[in-house]
């Protein structure tokens, strides 16, 4: 009798998977339809879905971008049959939304120092690209309000060499006057610079060599680019005053110690509003009759001094969350205390921090918009001012509409990007 | 990094602070332009057109003044302000002149110190009601709910005027007169209530503006006028004569039209005066002996001015009412230029 075998020789071509298991069919099973409750939920979502989609698209989708008034949009509906959303007014004064009062002559400053700021950003955001670039991004806080209200271009190089005059004191003077000394000098030469001299040496040079470019009033600045001049700068100043806040507070100096705390639980028990009036209003009261001390400045300032006091309490977190041994491990490699920060202690704490430290910028760019309050016209304010106009008096869900998604455009890019960067830095768990 | 700048602004700030404290008027020719406090967006009275531009009822006055001052309507800087910050700006001197439909009174005038230059327009408040609520008159609306604008007078008016009516009602607090449209709209209040410029202004938008009426009572006294800081009396008549120039100038036929051919000299010895030709009362203002006409050239005369931002050409539609001359019954009545 013979032993018969059944012994493959050769390996099964590899199968489909069963078709229920793959596409879109085997998706929708596992996902939507994994179980009967789940099945109940899937197709109430949809249902939910397909409502709101059938209340807002006929809304939406209308044929009225080319009317001028909302009495054309109603009449251009009635014609049609359809539509109901009066998009004539987001065409008619998209500029304004976007460039405020600023002179249509001179958008391309106002776009150029946009794209600039994307150039300027980039090296910092992210590290692939050529380490030389960063050198633009340092001058390109000076190039930025140059190009936005214009001027002779001494004052923004004269307000760069206070940087050089307290870089060169902090390096030339450490071995005259020693250690402590000439970090206070390098505080205090710039200031004295900036306070005495860049006033009138911007106008003798600019006598001798005048170049300048047209002159735009803050008044002129509206919209958008309102909206992103101040919440760029202040959330470019906030995070390195935050992290000297943050520092401030741990420091073993007591008057630093003091001056820091006292100045961050001040400004966090203060509303942003209130601060704002303060600029508006009692500042100007304060200060002698006629004094033009910009508004935006003002008002810049104050949004700064609010974001700086909550982002050093979000870096106080970082800075609490590392381990005591990091400290010391810096100090037993001997380093001194800001070489100690910038190499060990601030990159480990940043990185925890990112979290709430990106939550701070978004808090800031929508905190933008209280200016509308005390006069300026950033999207909220425009949007006021524009319906006052009898031509479209009494819109409202297309106006306030565009605002919002224009807002959550940039937020949205904003925390997508904390999570790319959480994502990259993400050293020690992989 | 960018704090650099923001100091060196503050120094300079320090720097011309010294230089304040000179009569307004040099101050504006100094600048070349007039600081006008207008609005963030009253529909008629002030907004911002397509080209950024501001036009409206109130601006118009600005702009005259501008006009008279440095011969160009175009010389001015338009600060929009909100009811919060509007007076502050003008104590602190941010604004020269504010025209932002103020209600003239009382505290306004001598606690704040301000000096309300005259009146441009004479407003009060109204009630608009839907007419299938078969009301005609506000003495109908006990029980009524009404939608009002929050920390305003209109608020107190109501009350007064329900409680001297021996009346129940039920306030709807808003934000602003668009939150008002809309829930009055909605048919959340039986009545809305402001200023009767105002309540025109809204209805015109409305889908169908014939559904809804405005009652006959005007419950309260609202004339809104320009203002000026106490303490620069020379500044304050200069406001004060360009408008009561533009009142004038549509008493005695003055338009934008014909200003320029009266100006070479009329029969009239009070047009003569007004437009310069005759007398000096531009010099006793200091300024050129042609300010009027350029005032009354930048807009036109008051009636122009009316009909062509709220008058009843405008979606706003205002009759002229109250504001019309007091040769026509109405209360506007110019002093004599002499």
């Amino acid at each position: 009798m013979t032993e018969t075998h059944f012994v493959r020789t050769q390996m099964i071509e590899e199968q489909e998977p069963p078709g229920a298991t793959t596409g879109a069919v085997g998706w929708m099973r596992e996902n939507l339809f994994s179980s009967p409750l789940n099945a109940i939920l899937s197709l109430l979502s949809l249902a939910f879905i397909y409502w709101l989609l059938a209340q807002a698209l006929p809304w939406l989708i209308s044929p009225t971008w080319q009317a001028n008034s909302l009495t054309e949009c109603r009449e251009i509906i009635a014609e049609a049959g359809y539509g109901g959303a009066c998009w004539g007014l987001i065409r008619e004064r998209f500029l304004q939304f976007i460039f405020g009062f600023y002179p249509p002559h001179l958008y391309w400053r106002v776009v150029l120092d946009f794209a600039l700021l994307a150039v300027a950003l980039a090296p910092i955001l992210f590290t692939g690209l050529p380490r030389k670039m960063l050198y633009f991004s340092a001058v390109y806080p000076f190039l930025m309000p140059w190009l936005l209200w214009g001027g002779t271009i001494w004052t923004p190089v004269m307000a760069a060499v206070g940087f050089v005059i307290g870089y060169l004191a902090q390096r030339f003077l450490k071995p005259v006057v020693g250690d402590l000394a000439a970090t206070i000098l390098a505080f205090v030469l710039p200031v004295v610079w900036w306070i005495f001299l860049a006033g009138p040496v911007p106008n003798a040079f600019a006598s001798i060599l005048p170049l300048a470019i047209e002159t735009v009033e803050s008044r002129a600045f509206g919209g958008y680019m309102l909206s992103i001049t101040i919440g760029v700068v202040a959330i470019a100043l906030s995070l390195p005053i935050g992290i000297l806040l943050a520092l401030g507070r741990q420091s073993d100096l007591l008057i630093v110690r003091s001056l820091s705390v006292g100045f961050i639980e001040f400004i966090r028990g203060v509303p942003l509003i209130t601060l704002l009036f303060v600029a508006s209003t009692l500042l100007n009261i304060f200060m002698p009759p006629g004094t033009d001390f910009d508004i935006i400045l003002r008002v810049i300032i104050m949004v700064t001094l609010f974001a700086s006091a909550y982002m050093a309490e979000v870096i106080r977190g970082g800075l609490a969350a590392l381990p005591r041994g990091q400290y010391e491990a810096a100090d037993a490699l001997g380093l001194d205390f800001w070489m100690a920060q910038r190499l060990i202690i601030m990159p480990q704490a940043l990185k925890i921090s990112i979290p709430g430290i990106v939550s701070t910028f978004i808090g800031v760019f929508k905190d933008t918009t209280l200016v509308s309050i005390i006069g300026l016209l950033d999207p909220l304010g425009l949007s006021r001012a524009i319906l006052a106009d009898s031509n479209w008096n009494g819109i409202v869900w297309e106006i306030y509409g565009f605002i919002a998604v224009m807002f959550f455009i940039f937020c949205f890019s904003m925390s997508r990007y904390s999570m790319y960067l959480e994502r990259k830095l993400r050293t020690e768990h992989r | 990094m960018k704090q650099t700048v923001l100091v060196g602004a503050l120094a300079l700030a320090g720097l011309s602070a010294g230089v304040a404290g000179a009569a307004t008027l040099d101050d504006v020719k100094a600048r070349g332009k007039l600081n006008c406090g207008v609005t963030t967006g009253l529909t008629g009275f002030a907004n911002p057109n397509a080209n950024g531009e501001w036009e409206g009822f109130d601006v118009a006055v600005c702009r005259a003044v501008a006009a008279a001052i440095l011969g160009d309507p175009t010389a001015i800087e338009f600060v929009p302000t909100t009811g919060k910050t509007r007076f502050t700006a003008l104590a602190s001197g941010e604004i020269d002149m504010l025209a932002r439909n103020t209600t003239w009174t009382f505290t306004r005038d001598v606690d704040l110190k301000f000096e309300f230059v005259g009146v441009n327009y004479y407003d009060g408040q109204g009630f608009m009601v839907p007419k299938e609520l078969g009301v005609s008159s506000a003495k109908e609306l006990d029980g009524a709910t009404v939608c009002i604008q929050t920390g305003t007078t209109t608020e107190l008016n109501l009350a007064d005027f329900f409680r001297a009516n021996n009346m129940e009602y039920e306030p709807v607090p808003v934000e602003t007169d668009n939150e008002a449209q809309q829930q009055y709209l909605a048919g959340a209040c039986d009545a809305y209530t402001t200023d009767a410029s105002g309540l025109a202004a809204v209805r015109a938008t409305f889908e169908a503006p014939g559904d809804h009426i405005l009652l006959p009572e005007i419950i309260s006294k609202e004339p809104l006028g320009p203002l000026v800081r106490h303490g620069d009396n020379e500044w304050g008549d200069i406001v004060r004569w360009t408008l009561n120039a533009l009142i004038a100038a549509e008493e005695y036929g003055i338009t934008s039209a014909n200003v320029d051919e009266l100006a070479q000299g009329t029969e009239s010895p009070e047009i003569n005066r007004i437009l310069g030709t005759e007398g000096s009362l531009g010099e006793m203002l200091g300024l050129n002996a042609d300010w009027a006409k350029n005032a009354i050239k930048a807009g036109g005369n008051y009636g122009e001015l009316f009909e062509k931002n709220i008058g009843e050409a405008t979606p706003i539609g205002l009759a002229r009412g109250l504001n019309a001359q007091w040769t026509n019954g109405g209360l506007l009545y110019a002093p004599p230029f002499r």
